[in-house]
């Protein structure tokens, strides 16, 4: 057989398609063994009684959960304000300078350090300099300092989307840019801006490195913001390597990766409605 | 009259308002830097002491990492974070490429829209997931079919190779749907097929797009901790092959930072340092490349 144009061309056709389908194969072999084998161990008992710790690993997953949930508002409490103040600066603001240039490249390195080193300066600053000791007051310091990159691109986005004439008719009426911020654009910016709250929940969710150094890992039920405690994450890692649970990692496993489906949905739906919001369609 | 003073005054309230939130959000705006200003400072403060002590040629090239003894070297973990993530990238490279053309130029419509949420969810599934299903799937066939207990390089780069491929696959998809339109015209219009169109026209013109992705990807399987620690074994030896275990720099940090103390904790920060300013080269080379490309 001659090779031609052709032929080469069905050729690689057949590779894409063996690739394209090896990455949906991932997918499916990891959600699909987690779920398989863990939701037969999920039951009322299972999501409403604490983790007894132990070898064997006995026990529920409510304080993980609690301690999920702690985190989630402590962190968005500390990072949102912050967020939204440097995405208002990024997107109202911001000229074409050093500072807008330091502002930049401060964001994108952010985003790209590592969570463990997160961790490193977590320990150093908050558990051990600050005397937070482990707790999830640490976690989410940490976690915060962790999820701001996310939740500024994102907000700034959301901000710079909002049509100029919505601004200029806030402006012409005699308000302060402030106040058009405020009252016009921040509201106008609402789904971006929960959309950044979602994907912030998500990083909390999947995070552990960070957390497994500075929230202490206790299985105790936490009772305050001084309470060293565990994330669902990191209750299954310690169920999968320091008990012989492992039908209970996996049941928190799914636990897991059903938040994280519901979270990527709602943010999908978000997006979608924030785009058609603005191109007529009244939100419909 | 008076009505007239309370409008004045709250017109002064807001002016006053106006340009305190305008310096608040210039010290908002900053905070990102200032977090990694701090960041830069705690464990180069720390790690300090250990470079000074130790030597930064004897630390990074010692081949010993010994706690009782108070010797650090960190070769070994260099050596095993440099094997795993050529080892996740030989695997997810090519295999996101092809899926990035897949989606951008193969599949069916329908099945782009139904793959891009499937790739969204491999990007949120947390990472002790992909440990647990590495520790469960690949470590029991490596044993069987390889030598020593599974817990193996090759483990640790497939389950690595899996959780960079979608930082892959969407960086060069971007990079290949952004090549102008004229482009693939003008290569279809001179008799090209289209396989010949993608890869003599789209992939050359997407290639900054994609060496960024690689970047990008070799920064995040660098920077990963806990499945890695769940699936490599630990052992700090260098490892003689792909079956062998070994440890990473950020497994090292990660299991022995709560008990460290004195030298030993001033050698787990400058491991953070080695780590911090290798991602950083890495990150501000991949986003060069691509601010580069959107120019």
């Amino acid at each position: 057989m001659k090779i031609t144009p052709k032929v080469t061309q069905s050729f690689a056709w057949c590779i894409c398609w063996i690739a394209g389908m090896t990455t949906i194969a991932f997918l499916i072999i990891i959600v699909g063994y987690v779920f398989v084998n863990g939701i037969g161990s999920i039951s009322w008992e299972f999501l409403t009684t604490n983790p007894r710790g132990g070898l064997k690993g006995e026990g529920g997953i409510l304080s993980a959960i609690a301690g999920t949930v702690y985190l989630i508002i402590l962190t968005l409490i500390i990072a949102l304000p912050m967020g939204i103040g440097a995405a208002i600066y990024l997107a109202e603001y911001s000229s074409n300078n050093l500072f807008t240039r330091i502002v930049r490249f401060g964001v994108e390195s952010l985003a790209g350090i590592p969570s463990i080193v997160f961790g490193l300066f977590g320990f150093a600053l908050f558990v051990i300099a600050l005397g937070f000791n482990f707790s999830i007051l640490s976690g989410s310091m940490t976690l915060a300092c962790l999820c701001l990159p996310v939740i500024i691109r994102t907000c700034e986005e959301a901000i710079k989307t909002v049509p100029v004439t919505l601004r200029e008719a806030s402006l012409s009426l005699g308000a302060t840019r402030w106040q058009t911020i405020t009252n016009v654009v921040l509201p106008a910016a609402i789904p971006g801006i929960v959309t950044s709250i979602i994907l912030t929940v998500g990083r909390v969710v999947e995070e552990t490195a960070c957390l497994y150094v500075t929230m202490g890992g206790s299985s105790n039920m936490p009772t305050s913001i001084w309470s060293n405690a565990r994330t669902l994450s990191l209750h299954l890692y310690y169920l999968a390597m320091e008990t012989t649970a492992i039908n209970k990692a996996l049941a928190t496993g799914v636990i897991l990766i059903t938040i994280i489906i519901i979270l990527n949905f709602s943010t999908r739906w978000l997006s979608n409605r924030f785009i058609s919001l603005y191109q007529g369609n009244g939100g419909k | 009259m008076a009505s007239i003073i309370v409008a004045g005054r709250k017109r002064e309230f807001h002016r006053i308002s106006d340009s305190f939130w305008q310096y608040a959000v210039y010290i908002f705006g900053a905070s990102s830097f200032l977090i990694l200003f701090l960041i830069a400072l705690f464990i180069v403060r720390e790690g300090y002491p250990a470079f000074v002590k130790i030597g930064i040629w004897q630390f990074i090239s010692g081949t010993t990492w010994d706690v009782a003894d108070n010797i650090y070297g960190i070769l070994p973990m260099i050596i095993g974070t440099l094997y795993v993530t050529i080892g996740a990238l030989i695997i997810s490279v090519p295999l996101g490429i092809f899926t990035a053309i897949f989606l951008t130029d193969v599949a069916p419509i329908k099945l782009r829209s139904a793959m891009r949420p499937a790739i969204e969810l491999l990007v949120g599934i947390p990472s002790v997931v992909y440990g647990l299903v590495g520790m469960l799937i690949l470590v029991p066939i490596i044993q069987k079919f390889g030598q020593g207990s599974g817990d193996s390089i090759l483990a640790a780069s497939i389950v690595l190779a899996v959780m960079v491929l979608p930082t892959i696959v969407s960086i060069t998809e971007d990079s290949i749907l952004a090549v102008p339109r004229s482009y693939r015209e003008g290569a279809l219009s001179l008799g090209a097929t289209r396989w010949q169109m993608i890869w003599h026209v789209l992939i050359p013109a997407a290639r900054p797009g994609i060496i960024a992705s690689i970047i990008l990807g070799m920064g995040r399987a660098i920077g990963e901790t806990m499945a890695m620690i769940m699936v490599i074994g630990n052992s700090i030896i260098i490892p003689d092959s792909i079956f062998s275990s070994a440890r990473t720099l950020t497994g090292t940090l990660a299991l022995e930072l709560k008990y460290a103390a004195g030298l030993h904790w001033n050698a787990l920060f400058a491991t953070g340092v080695v780590l911090f300013v290798l991602i950083l080269i890495l990150n501000s080379i991949g986003l060069i490349m691509l601010h580069g490309r959107s120019k």
